[in-house]
């Protein structure tokens, strides 16, 4: 167990480990994503209320749902860096970040899209919503935070300190959004229940969520791989690595 | 107790937040600022969206409090900041006592300064939006709360940038977001004030949060601290 | 397959214009984040690469012989994953 947690450490082993996993990771997951995504467009009946629109769900739940479970997975990397000073601990928090901002812009963005023929408007001030928009600003506030410091080692604590802070109040942030959303909730507006989902939509759902859960394990060990080298690059396995493949 | 010379931490931490309180109280125009900026703010709400008395009282309690969360905002990076320039802050963590209590010293003295006084004054604010008088007890006991609150949520900000040259518009960023539930009730707190509903409820939510702040927030604070010196 | 024809399919009963615009976003955003990684590794490579052979190249000035035996000897420990 801890050889393992130590080997976690290690930077070489773990760009070669990160390595032989994507490398059929991300064509499977890849493939997953096509599948949910083509299945959802294409093979599924339309809801019976919001017509074709609802679409949109198969990329707008799945990026929401792992844009959320991956403010934890930075959180849960920053507060391993803090306690066992892990360095690659670090490299995951700070490669995780884009990841996740890039993965609520998408629910914003579907969202919005999707709002348009549904509710007429391309931006409500719904809970879950304003949530999403919340947790963005959290998750730039993050990679604010670490371009802001010079000193890297320092950068990173500090961020692992800011999305600590941040999962302790994102339940508290959540909850009052949605109580404050139900005290304003405008008549006009009327969401559909989602319940109530058929089996028929939700299996390519799943898969889709699955996809976007393994989508983000790839650029998460991508964006890893890359931050070990420019941190590594003046060891000597980087520099016999470099020298290797032309 | 083998440093005798030392003092316990609960006087120190007195002894401390004394020490802010006369620097504070010996620059009156830096106390004065987050008033002015207040004051400010406020009028410009008028002039932004006209002088109508009714549409005024009905944006009266989220300016008030928004107006109030800008204020403290912009205080809050100068909580560690002078300390941190002249390096007692390095003495600080190096002290004996307990930097959890002396960060909550510190912070308690920028929410006295700030926060405390905000809602002392902010009848008179409230006066000028035209918010109704059996608004003001609960605007000011909600800003008396919740600036709590914010401070210390704004401490945490302020212990992260506080070594950083651009720390200014940063701060912002970061712990806008936190400040959020805070705004939430604190609005509800006025608006069911407003409606003739209790606000008790609200308040005591406010306070919670407040004693959970108060119990989490100082952690992050010196890690924060600690982090900021070193680098 | 749920619509009958392509003209269908991209219509979708005039919500085409949401439905693909939205995928169509969410798919480019994807795609850069995926690739962004790998450019990023690749780029980072060349340019240690471009170090060593500057350094290589200044050693070379300094000292006439030929240097190169430090570099190729443990090749066996790294199978470089190359994309």
């Amino acid at each position: 167990m801890w050889t393992l947690f130590h080997k976690f450490g290690s930077p070489p082993w773990l760009y070669r480990l990160s390595g032989s996993i994507l490398r059929w990771l991300l064509p499977i997951s890849l493939l997953a994503l096509a599948m949910g995504v083509g299945w959802g467009l294409l093979f599924t009946a339309p809801d019976f209320r919001q017509g074709n629109s609802y679409r949109i769900i198969y990329i707008h739940v799945p990026a929401a749902v792992v844009a959320l479970a991956g403010y934890y997975v930075m959180a849960i990397a920053g507060g391993i860096s803090l306690i066992w000073k892990m360095k690659m601990a670090d490299v995951a928090m700070h490669a995780a970040a884009p990841v996740g901002a890039a993965l609520t812009f998408i629910a914003l963005l579907t969202g919005a899209v999707w709002g348009k023929p549904t509710w007429g408007t391309w931006w409500v001030w719904d809970a879950r919503i304003t949530s999403m928009l919340i947790l963005l600003f959290l998750y730039l506030g993050v990679m604010a935070l670490y371009e802001a410091f010079d000193n890297k080692a320092a950068a990173a604590r500090a961020c692992a300190i800011l999305s600590l802070v941040g999962t302790v109040n994102i339940p508290i942030i959540y909850k009052s959004v949605d109580w404050w959303y139900s005290l304003h909730q405008p008549a006009s507006i009327k969401f559909t229940g989602e319940s109530t989902i058929d089996p028929s939509m939700l299996y390519p759902l799943l898969l889709s969520i699955i996809a976007f859960y393994a989508l983000f394990t790839c650029c998460l060990l991508a964006n890893m791989r890359a931050e070990i080298l420019q941190r590594e690059r003046r060891t000597g396995w980087v520099q016999r690595l470099a020298s290797e493949n032309h | 107790m083998t440093e005798t010379t030392a003092p316990g931490a609960v006087s120190f931490c007195l002894r401390l937040l004394r020490r802010q309180l006369t620097l504070a109280i010996r620059r009156p125009v830096a106390v004065g600022n987050p008033l002015l900026f207040f004051a400010m703010v406020v009028a410009l709400f008028p002039l932004g969206i006209g002088p109508a008395p009714e549409t005024l009282a009905g944006f009266a309690p989220g300016i008030l409090w928004i107006v109030a969360l800008l204020s403290n905002l912009l205080s809050a990076d100068g909580i560690f900041r002078s300390d941190f320039d002249d390096g007692s802050l390095e003495q600080l963590l190096l002290a004996p006592q307990p930097l959890y209590l002396s960060v909550l010293a510190y912070v308690a003295a920028h929410w006295l300064v700030t926060g405390v006084l905000l809602a002392l004054v902010s009848p008179l604010f409230a006066a000028m939006l035209d918010l109704p008088v059996v608004a003001w007890p609960s605007l000011a006991a909600g800003l008396f709360l919740g600036s709590g609150v914010m401070s210390l949520v704004g401490g945490i900000g302020a212990a992260l940038t506080v070594g950083l040259r651009r720390g200014g518009m940063l701060i912002s960023l970061l712990i806008l977001p936190f400040y959020m539930p805070v705004l939430i009730f604190g609005t509800a707190t006025v608006q069911a004030a407003l409606d003739g509903a209790p606000v008790q409820p609200f308040l005591a939510l406010l306070g919670s949060m407040l004693c959970l702040s108060i119990a989490l927030a100082p952690l992050a604070i010196s890690a924060g601290l600690r982090i900021s010196v070193d680098a | 397959m749920y619509f009958d024809s392509l003209r269908a399919l991209l219509e979708m009963d005039g919500h085409g214009f949401y439905v693909w615009s939205a995928y169509g976003i969410s798919l480019l955003v994807i795609a850069l984040l995926v690739v962004a990684p790998f450019r990023r590794r690749r780029r980072l490579l060349s340019a240690i690469r471009a170090g060593q052979q500057r350094e290589a190249a200044a050693a070379a000035r300094r000292t006439p012989q030929p240097a190169a035996g430090s570099l190729s000897s443990e090749k066996e420990s790294l199978n470089a994953p190359r994309a």
